[in-house]
């Protein structure tokens, strides 16, 4: 560990916006060694993609710059090469992915072609030899067939694949370090967790160094030896893997691990951090995390915090480091009162089936259907919480929007109090609308950026016709603002100038103006960083109690159900594969399915065991499912009674249900 | 309508527009075309000068405000050619002296430059010096502009108007007065010199029958504008309405709409406009009495290529609203407002109207200076305004003859020119402005 | 494909009736054939013999679209709607209200417009892709800003003075090249050179601006991104990945003009005295001859159909996402 590879001194890279100057990056500084994975953990804006961007130099300019520092790989400073120079380092010294592996390929070039483009730069190679390389490097990055993928082009691969091909063609130039800048974000909680062993045992085969770019605490507790926190543009705190998870030292930090949702914390409200990321458009005078800590002191607004060494592989950029929050302090806030309102209505869905013709020719004649539900039971006691899990493809938002009726159902019954909701007619349906309402999952484009945040509010309450006139309604709506913790004058802007936390509060605000009995949560915190995210919980869970609301709490993210819901469903194409009380289904979980994407999650507790039960393969599409269980192909129990019908339901318990042939 | 204009999210984007001095000037430019268009709109007839019965009658003839303001300055017309700033006319003519002999000579034009016969003064200097006075009373007119300006602009910091007047001649304050400023200035001088000069001399020469052809240009104005925003005015509520009506009923009403566009957009624009004129034209021949005067017949024929031109070019504008509304839809703030149960007239209204305004306003500001191109090819072919009357493509279409001769009559072909440039490059240069500022895509 | 491409064509047919039916409209609902005599005799004093003589010889002597006197398919058959508009599908354009043979007219005028139009639509292409790629390639800085500049005053320039002012700069005052004229036979470039370079300069504004924001769109993806993170040199990234992306509505844009070839240009081949459709329909317009008028919108809607076609074609062709799935 003498010799780093890649070290960073002192970085500095600004961007021009409107607002002036911001210093993205301002004075970072790490080393990087042969063969270890190194973390840069951070929320949005944090400045870590940027940090990236400036070893390779590929800061978009002009209006960002890189201002200061150097970037030495070995001992050369890269920062002081020629563009020229520069490029024969890009792709070859250092290679990298990204977190769109979507948009990060070329659309109309085959996969292979752009992986042998980065032979053909680096290397010189005959055709064949190169086009030999390619497949090897397919088959490296554990993609089958690559004689048929070579020709394939991105759209024809899903999301998992096209980032193999990202990895392969990073891979390519054979690199000694490869920056992985959020590689696993757009991605399944299963398919995340075949990249990043897959990156692990890359990692260990040919040796190189990876920086990971990341925000997600679980990734970085499953694959790094060492992390680095970033906030506000520079670094926080330095330390080694087992360090950082038992002795977390900045207040930052700290409150990042308290935000987290987990089943230990399901009766109180999570922490959260106070205030908001400052501007970094100002030079700072002292720590940056002053203005949000709850151990501040006069020191830490007088001068900058100098780094603080801990241990022989720990150091913070804190006055403070030893300071912890009293144990149980919290608890003072307990929430209470559950099982308060339990009375009222219940929603009860059975054999919902929405499938979508798919067209063909301009006749349009319909070629098939997407199956997209096909055929689930669902039910929901008022007051309470169902979670709705699965991967994205698997149906689950469009079983929210078939039971609000925004989608009609191709087959089913929606009772809602007793009324079938899709034997109604449109008109029929509007005045019912204000007992069920529907939050969004990306906060940016479900309000109306050319109205006001009043306007916004106020138009379920026009429509539904609350209030008696324009002042009761004012009123109503100053009310909902100061309930959701946003100041009253809040209504007479725009959506726009808000963060996202806030606007997904206007949201909350906004579906509770017309008094709802049932809310469908579209994935309402997947948009957000984790300390947002424990603001948004909170309030949810607060607002169920106060209104005995339920929630169809619609998700991909498993310790978000821990902490919020009272009862599981798992999706799988379509159809509802096991369904229990949280307690039992994530504690005793049957299905192989639900067991492996459990296991997929990486959990920070847990003991890093990177070989432990994978699932392999895609989902498959929706428009044309596997015969029998739709989850045989995958299924490392598959037997010739799963291939050829789908299992029936089966009682493990009152509150526990599991389609599979193992328990029938 | 008002959401749409009126939000600051707008307000910042035009905010954005008018901090480009190109833009300001380019606006600035347009601002004077369209008064002077608006200028020549207003009509009226003049009442005889003789009332014997006690009843007013009127003269025949209309008139706009614009004729009688250019007839009092402009010298009246000529016989024949004659060129910019010219004493003498253009070709010979047999003149007979007063001794009875007669001479082929350059006869001494009847009104330009008259105001010098009997005087000493050379030519050059009179126009010299009169150049000179337009210059100067520009530079004084502007600089009351400038000080009026500094006193009117709002600001929070209470300096004087010195300051303020020296902020905008450096070019500091945030929205460019200075670019505007310099554009005003240079057309003050325009002014003052068609005052000064053009009202003694043909400024840009007369035509084949003698006419002054700073009138024709400056009455082709009206013309150019007149095409380039009627035929928005028409077409625009056409491919609003079918637009937005296609992209979100979807089904048959889409099937239908996209039939009737893709079925007028496949005949080429100027065959339509061609066939549509012509039989424009056997109409009004067969129908001859219908149009009293001249000037209606203009104006008919005028506002009926406007609409064809309208019929022609809305399918491009109700494509693209079509695609944006069928994107919009499935926003998740219209989906929010199904699940209020808004109707759909209010989501029509209020969601989808107000976030497609932006594609309105760049189509209307990109194809106005396109028409008043367009004007020029269609009345070159002849299927454009009446040949009777002013506008550019008109002179065009005369001024290619006169190319020919020898020596040249270039003025009219660059009057015409100068006049059309300026229109549109400023059109061009706003509308370019604009769109970088409302287009999303332009980030 | 061959199944795509018929199915297309099938679905043209509603598209060429509408055309078809728009055109009747225009031709003979506003006008009646008796005031198109009137106009062909001159206007004022004509006997009523003079113009059902005229309407005889012309074949507008006909009911509009129902013949009471007919019997049997000829009542529909002996109409005006029938052998003026309905013929048309089968590309019998019939005579002019000259006498001339129309179809005739058509095949020996186009090949003098594909002369022309060929050459103007072929180095267009090569020259608003080459500017274009020249001012991507240095934008941000003063000379994309100039180009740009340039490129907005060459489009705020009307064509008819591109044409004025070139045929007074190189045919009378240099004498490089003939004003105007056409021969057949190799020589024949020495009349074209002149148009082809003024359209080709003409029409550069507006077009090399709107690839260059093609590009420009394309150059901010991510995977641009990904090919810079390679080593790959900026003129790599732009003709190895930037110009593949962005060819696809270039070509969107381009392949539908290629079948309007043949009809010419209206403004240069009336300007440059090039006996092409162009000048043929503007002499048509010139004459009041709305036989050739209303065949020439027929004949252009029905190439303006087959351009869509082939445009469609080529979309699928070109790009990945649509070809295979």
């Amino acid at each position: 560990m003498n010799n780093p590879l890649l070290t960073i001194n002192n970085l500095s890279t600004w961007f021009q916006t409107a607002q002036g100057e911001a210093r993205a990056v301002d004075g970072v500084s790490f080393a990087l060694h042969r063969g270890e994975t190194f973390a840069l953990l951070g929320e949005s804006g944090c400045g870590k993609s940027i940090t990236a961007l400036s070893v390779m130099r590929l800061v978009p300019e002009p209006a960002g710059r890189i201002v200061s520092g150097e970037v030495l790989l070995h001992e050369q400073n890269l920062l002081s090469l020629t563009e020229r120079e520069m490029q024969s380092i890009r792709g070859r010294k250092i290679g990298m992915i990204f977190q769109e592996p979507q948009s990060s390929l070329n659309p109309v070039m085959s996969v292979g072609k752009q992986i042998k483009e980065v032979l053909d730069l680096h290397f010189s190679l005959s055709k064949v030899q190169a086009k030999r390389r390619t497949l090897e490097l397919l088959d490296l990055v554990r993609i089958p067939d690559p004689d048929r993928r070579y020709r394939e082009y991105p759209h024809q691969l899903s999301g998992g694949m096209k980032q193999r091909i990202m990895i392969a063609m990073a891979l390519a130039g054979e690199p000694e370090i490869l920056i992985a800048d959020e590689p696993t974000t757009a991605l399944d909680v299963t398919t995340q967790a075949q990249i990043l062993s897959l990156l692990k045992q890359l990692q260990q085969e040919t040796g190189m160094a990876m920086l990971l770019i990341t925000h997600d605490l679980g990734v970085v507790a499953q694959v790094a030896d060492r992390v680095a926190v970033m906030y506000a543009g520079h670094l926080v705190e330095l330390a080694g893997q087992q360090d950082f998870f038992t002795q977390v030292a900045h207040p930052y930090t700290k409150k990042l691990f308290a935000s987290l949702p987990t089943d230990v914390k399901r009766d109180r409200p999570l922490e959260i951090i106070r205030g908001s990321v400052p501007s970094l458009t100002q030079s700072f005078a002292g720590c940056r995390f002053a203005n949000r800590c709850d151990f501040v002191q006069a020191k830490c607004e007088a001068s900058e915090p100098p780094w603080q060494q801990l241990s022989s592989d720990h150091q913070a950029r804190c006055f403070f480091p030893e300071l912890r929050q009293p144990e149980g302090q919290k608890d003072s806030s307990l929430i209470v009162g559950t099982e308060s309102n339990t009375q009222g209505v219940k929603l009860e869905i059975k054999n919902l089936q929405v499938h979508f013709p798919i067209h063909q020719g301009l006749m349009k004649r319909t070629a098939g259907y997407v199956y997209a539900v096909d055929g689930i039971d669902l039910t929901l006691e008022a007051g309470k919480t169902l979670a709705l899990v699965g991967e994205s493809g698997c149906g689950k938002t469009t079983v929210g929007k078939a039971i609000l009726q925004l989608l009609r159902p191709t087959a089913g019954e929606v009772n809602f109090n007793g009324q079938d909701l899709t034997q109604l007619s449109q008109s029929q349906l509007r005045p019912m609308r204000r007992d069920f309402q529907f939050i969004f999952q990306d906060p940016y484009s479900s309000m109306n950026p050319r109205m006001l945040v009043e306007d916004i509010l106020l138009e379920g309450m026009l429509a539904q016709n609350i209030g008696d006139n324009a002042r009761q309604r004012a009123a109503r709506v100053k009310t909902l603002l100061e309930r959701v913790g946003l100041p009253a004058q809040a209504g007479s802007r725009y959506a726009h100038e808000f963060s996202g936390g806030q606007r997904q509060r206007i949201c909350i605000a906004r579906a509770l103006a017309v008094e709802p009995k049932l809310i469908v949560c579209d994935e309402p915190t997947s948009a957000l960083d984790v300390s947002v995210q424990a603001q948004i919980l909170n309030l949810l869970k607060e607002l169920q109690l106060e209104h005995g609301l339920s929630y169809l709490f619609i998700t991909h993210n498993i310790s978000v159900v821990e902490y919020l819901a009272d009862e599981v469903a798992v999706m799988y194409l379509g159809r509802i594969v096991e369904q229990g009380s949280v307690r039992e289904l994530l504690d005793s979980p049957k299905h192989p399915y639900t067991i492996a994407l459990l296991a997929a999650v990486p959990k920070i507790e847990e003991e890093r065991s990177m070989m432990k039960l994978q699932l392999g393969g895609e989902i498959p599409s929706p428009s044309n499912p596997p015969q029998g269980c739709h989850f045989h192909p995958r299924c490392a129990h598959a037997t010739e009674q799963c291939r050829q019908t789908y299992p029936a339901t089966t009682r493990i318990s009152d509150s526990h249900e599991v389609r599979c042939h193992l328990f029938g | 309508m008002q959401q749409a204009l009126s939000n600051p999210h707008t307000r910042a984007k035009w905010r954005l527009v008018f901090a480009r001095p190109i833009a300001m000037a380019s606006a600035t430019l347009l601002l004077l075309f369209v008064s002077v268009a608006l200028l020549d709109s207003i009509h009226f007839r003049l009442a005889m000068p003789f009332q014997d019965k006690g009843e007013v009658e009127f003269q025949n003839e209309v008139k706009s405000v614009l004729d009688v303001v250019l007839v009092r300055i402009l010298p009246a017309a000529e016989t024949t050619y004659s060129a910019p700033l010219a004493q003498y006319s253009f070709s010979k003519e047999t003149i007979r002296l007063e001794d009875g002999s007669t001479i082929r000579s350059y006869p001494r034009l009847q009104h330009g430059g008259a105001h010098l016969i009997g005087s000493r003064k050379p030519r050059a200097q009179d126009i010299a010096e009169r150049l000179l006075l337009s210059v100067f009373e520009a530079v004084i007119c502007s600089g009351i502009l400038l000080l009026l300006l500094a006193a009117l602009i709002k600001s929070e910091r209470q300096e004087s108007i010195s300051i303020r007047a020296k902020e905008i001649l450096v070019g500091t304050t945030t929205v460019p007065w200075r670019a505007s400023l310099i554009v005003v200035f240079f057309i003050m001088v325009l002014v003052f010199v068609i005052i000064n000069l053009g009202s003694v001399y043909h400024l840009f020469g007369t035509d084949k029958v003698g006419a002054d052809v700073l009138y024709q240009a400056i009455k082709s104005i009206r013309t150019g504008i007149t095409i380039g925003t009627v035929t928005t005015l028409i077409m625009l509520p056409v491919a609003l309405a079918l637009g937005m009506s296609a992209g979100y009923f979807g089904g048959r009403t889409d099937d239908i709409i996209q039939y009737f566009y893709t079925t007028l957009s496949s005949i080429p624009g100027v065959l339509l406009i061609a066939s549509a004129s012509l039989m424009l034209d056997l109409y009004m021949e067969q129908y001859e009495e219908l149009f009293r005067s001249i000037a209606q017949r203009q104006d008919v024929r005028l506002l009926a290529l406007c609409f064809i031109l309208g019929i022609t070019s809305w399918t491009g504008l109700c494509r693209l609203l079509r695609a944006e509304v069928l994107k919009l839809k499935e926003m998740d703030y219209v989906q929010a407002a199904h699940a209020f149960g808004v109707s759909q007239v209010l989501i029509l209204l209020r969601h989808l109207l107000p976030n497609i305004m932006h594609i309105v306003l760049i189509t209307i500001v990109l194809d106005f200076s396109g028409l008043v191109l367009a004007e020029a090819v269609l009345s070159y072919i002849g299927i454009g305004v009446d040949p009777t009357m002013e506008s550019w493509g008109n002179m065009i279409n005369r001024a290619r003859l006169e190319m020919a001769r020898d020596p040249m009559v270039w003025w009219s072909l660059a009057t015409a020119f100068f006049f059309m440039l300026t229109l549109v490059l400023s059109a061009n240069l706003f509308a370019d402005a604009v769109r970088d500022a409302f287009d999303p895509r332009s980030h | 494909m061959i199944q795509y491409i018929i199915r297309r064509l099938f679905y043209s047919i509603p598209i060429l009736i509408g055309v078809n039916l728009i055109t009747f409209a225009i031709f003979f609902l506003v006008n009646s054939p008796d005031d198109v005599a009137r106009m062909h005799l001159g206007t004022k004093y004509v006997t009523p013999e003079a113009v059902e003589r005229w309407k005889q010889d012309h074949g507008y002597h006909l009911p509009l679209v129902y013949n009471q006197s007919a019997s049997g398919v000829s009542r529909v058959t002996e109409t005006i709607f029938y052998h003026k508009s309905f013929r048309l599908f089968l590309f019998d354009f019939g005579r002019s209200d000259s006498g001339r043979d129309i179809g005739h007219d058509v095949r020996q005028r186009m090949w003098p417009s594909l002369a022309i139009m060929i050459p103007m639509f072929l180095g267009g292409l090569i020259v608003n892709i080459a500017f274009a790629l020249f001012m991507v390639f240095f934008r941000g800085t003063k000379i994309d800003f100039y180009a740009v500049v340039f490129c907005v005053l060459i489009m705020s320039i009307s064509t008819l003075f591109f044409v004025i002012f070139a045929q007074y700069l190189f045919g009378k005052l240099f004498q490089m090249v003939p004003i105007s004229g056409f021969v057949s036979g190799w020589s024949m470039w020495k009349f074209l050179l002149l148009p082809v370079v003024v359209g080709i300069v003409a029409g550069m504004g507006g077009t090399s601006r709107w690839y260059r924001t093609l590009f420009l769109e394309e150059v901010n993806k991510d995977y641009v991104r990904t090919a810079r993170a390679k080593g790959m040199s900026e003129a790599r990234v732009l003709f190895g990945h930037v110009f593949r992306n962005a060819l696809i509505p270039i070509l969107t844009g381009t392949v539908v003009v290629i079948p309007m070839l043949f009809m010419g240009s209206l403004i240069f081949e009336s300007f440059f005295a090039i006996p092409g459709l162009g000048s043929y329909t503007i002499e048509a317009i010139q004459r009041q001859d709305f036989a050739i008028v209303r065949s020439m919108v027929f004949l252009g809607s029905v190439i303006y159909i087959v351009a869509l076609l082939a445009t469609d074609i080529t979309y699928t062709w070109a790009d990945p996402r649509i070809r295979l799935s």
